[in-house]
């Protein structure tokens, strides 16, 4: 499977669990720590991360970049 | 540490856009309004029309947009953008005028000028939320609030008695011959969210063509109006909001008239 992983922006981050909700994978999830403004914000907690980009998609603070593997490296890595 | 070695092999495939500014936005966790500013940046920066992009913006939640929005915008009052807007574009033929209303705008107080642009044809674009609420002032109800919907205006639950029927503006202006492209779209799943940036990037290119006025309704959210959680908002959405307001195209141009 090709692999991919998000960057979250935990400060512009509002913790409205939007994108733990698009998440097919389940990878997303809500930190226990609080960020300067006092929201509980996310974070990528499971490695199985697909960079299908759903969750940058529905985030309405823009805070997820989403990084992908590109199709050749996937196939060296196969 | 480790996130950084991992992304060395890996291309950036989705980030903000950079047509939008890097202010904070104010709106409440989970707002649909960030959600349509996002995608509407996005559409501009990918037809390469950030320079020739005039915006206006509404009074409403989202009267900062010209805050988050790096491009030309201009600030109207309270239901009157589709009239600023139809000066803009007549002042300058040659640049994409768009006016970004929500309910209380678009449908309430702004009802005559929204009708009438559309009437007159003007080649310009009008993005209207749709929330069912008040969000600004605090969840008032609005003229497109659903039956039994509680507001603080309508405490026990809205009743066609005392307060009429929900408006479907969409459906009222789709008769109009000045409306080129009517349609109805939503940001609560990653899908719809996809949909509505397609039929962005249609009316923009139908604008280029000066075929008439595109009006694309959004079905949004409201989490602090409503009082729940942005996920209890999705359902919400999905069992209430979308039965009576539809999803879909309304009225498409004919193939040969493009």
């Amino acid at each position: 499977m090709i692999k991919g992983t998000v960057l979250i922006n935990s400060e512009n981050c509002k913790g409205c669990e939007l994108c733990i909700v698009a998440c097919s994978q389940e990878s997303l999830s809500l930190s226990q720590k609080i960020n300067l403004r006092g929201y509980r914000y996310v974070e990528l907690s499971q490695d199985n991360c697909t960079g299908c980009t759903n969750c940058a998609i529905v985030c309405p603070d823009s805070a997820i970049t989403v990084y992908r593997q590109s199709k050749q490296n996937y196939k060296k890595a196969v | 540490m480790s996130q950084e070695i991992l992304l060395e092999d890996m291309q950036c495939v989705y980030q903000k856009p950079a047509t939008l500014t890097d202010d904070y936005m104010h709106y409440c966790p989970g707002c649909g309004h960030a959600v349509a500013h996002k995608i509407l940046m996005e559409v501009v920066q990918e037809m390469g029309i950030q320079e020739d992009v005039i915006g206006v913006a509404p009074v409403g939640c989202s009267v900062f947009a010209y805050n988050y929005m790096n491009i030309d915008m201009q600030e109207a009052a309270h239901g009157r953008a589709s009239a600023v807007a139809t000066g803009i574009k007549r002042v300058l033929p040659e640049k994409y005028v768009f006016s970004y209303q929500g309910d209380g705008d678009l449908a309430a107080i702004g009802t005559a000028e929204t009708i009438h642009t559309i009437n007159r044809g003007e080649n310009i674009l009008m993005v209207f939320i749709n929330n069912g609420i008040y969000g600004m002032t605090g969840g008032q109800m609005a003229p497109t609030s659903l039956f039994g919907q509680i507001t603080s205006t309508s405490p026990y639950g809205r009743d066609v008695e005392h307060n009429g029927y929900p408006l479907k503006i969409t459906e009222l202006i789709a008769h109009l011959p000045g409306a080129f492209y009517v349609t109805r779209q939503a940001v609560h799943t990653p899908n719809t969210v996809r949909k509505f940036k397609k039929a962005l990037r249609n009316a923009f290119e139908f604008q280029k063509l000066k075929k008439g006025t595109c009006f694309i309704e959004v079905v949004s959210n409201c989490p602090s109006g409503w009082k729940m959680t942005p996920k209890e908002t999705l359902t919400y959405i999905e069992e209430k909001m979308l039965p009576e307001y539809p999803l879909g195209d309304l009225k498409v141009p004919a193939q040969n008239n493009i």
